[in-house]
């Protein structure tokens, strides 16, 4: 991994919906604490006037989380949190262009906001993992129950973590890598 | 209905004063992760201010990422001027590793170490 130019840089990107923990995993193992900004445009009403010429846009601003893990002199991992909303998702193509894989995190409560994550890294074929968060709010979930709602094949393991653990983060991110292997090697 | 051939959330970069006006670097897109270091030869280089800062900053590597928070802009911003400063030899853009089977083993060996 040792290059002439500097060092080299991978990537692991965190998707799921608002408030599944996102930024607490990134946090939980981040030597760093930033948020970075983009600047978008989006569609300010959805009745656009077609007479007008010109579609009636304005610019917003969306925040991204991300955290930087040193694994040695000469390479450094940087995990992304894509921002939940699917309008969003020309961000989620600029952050996980080039990805080695994708956790994406789920809440049993409510596991269908982790839909669109999922079905967006399931249709790039990123390396990807399914985590379920644990809310400590005493509900009681099967991974396999889990597996058969979300439909998932089996080339995606379902994990179960805790956002805020750092042990617990460092697992998911390690399984994450262990499918890039599974398909790389299946590749060959 | 051609302005409407694209997805309507097309990717939008402010045209901001420190990037002379212009809204689209020269190179290929920098990844957000792509490692940005500075060269010897910005230490003699005459530099606008917010080249400046990323110059200074990347002195130990940053990712383009990094280096939009840390000099406040957008992310589209940071690559304007990261771009200028790779055209102009002061910067060097850290190569994206090949993620083959060696290289991923040696990532899972070093993520356990954690
Ligand atoms: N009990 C528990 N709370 C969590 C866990 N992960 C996140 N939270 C809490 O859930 C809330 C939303 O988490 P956040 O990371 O902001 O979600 P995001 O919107 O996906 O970034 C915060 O108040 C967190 O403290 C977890 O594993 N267990
Ligand atoms: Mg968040």
């Amino acid at each position: 991994m040792r290059s002439d130019r500097g060092p080299a840089s991978v990537k692991i990107v965190i998707g799921g919906g608002f408030g599944v923990g996102k930024t607490t995993l990134i946090g939980a193992i981040s030597e760093i604490e930033p948020l970075a900004t983009d600047a978008v445009m989006t569609q300010a009403s959805l009745g656009v006037d077609d007479s007008a010429g010109l579609p009636d846009k304005t610019t917003t601003t969306v925040a991204f989380d991300f955290g930087r893990v040193t694994l040695d002199p000469w390479l450094v991992l940087y995990l992304f949190g894509t921002p939940g909303q699917e309008r969003f998702s020309f961000l989620w193509d600029d952050l996980s262009e080039g990805a080695l894989g994708a956790v994406v995190l789920a809440d049993t409560r409510r596991i269908e906001d982790c839909f669109p994550a999922l079905d967006y890294f399931e249709s790039r074929g990123t390396p990807l993992v399914l985590a379920v968060n644990r809310f400590d709010d005493g509900t009681r979930f099967d991974l396999g129950e889990v597996r058969e709602a979300l439909d998932l094949t089996d080339d995606v393991p379902i994990v179960s973590c805790d956002a805020r653990s750092r042990a617990s983060v460092k697992q998911v991110l390690g399984a994450v890598v262990e499918v890039a292997i599974g398909q790389r090697a299946r590749a060959i | 209905m051609t302005r409407h051939a694209l997805p309507d959330d097309g990717p939008f970069i402010r045209p901001f004063l420190v990037t002379a006006g212009r809204t689209r670097p020269v190179q290929p897109t920098l990844r957000v992760d792509a490692l940005i270091s500075t060269l010897p030869a910005a230490a003699s280089a005459r530099l606008a201010f917010e080249a400046k800062r990323v110059a200074d900053l990347c002195r130990s590597p940053k990712s383009v990422a990094e280096v939009a928070t840390a000099i406040d802009v957008p992310l589209g911003v940071a690559r304007v001027l990261i771009a200028d400063l790779v055209a102009a030899g002061l910067v060097a853009c850290g190569p994206a590793p090949e993620l083959d089977l060696p290289a991923l083993e040696r990532i899972r060996e070093l993520v356990h170490a954690l």
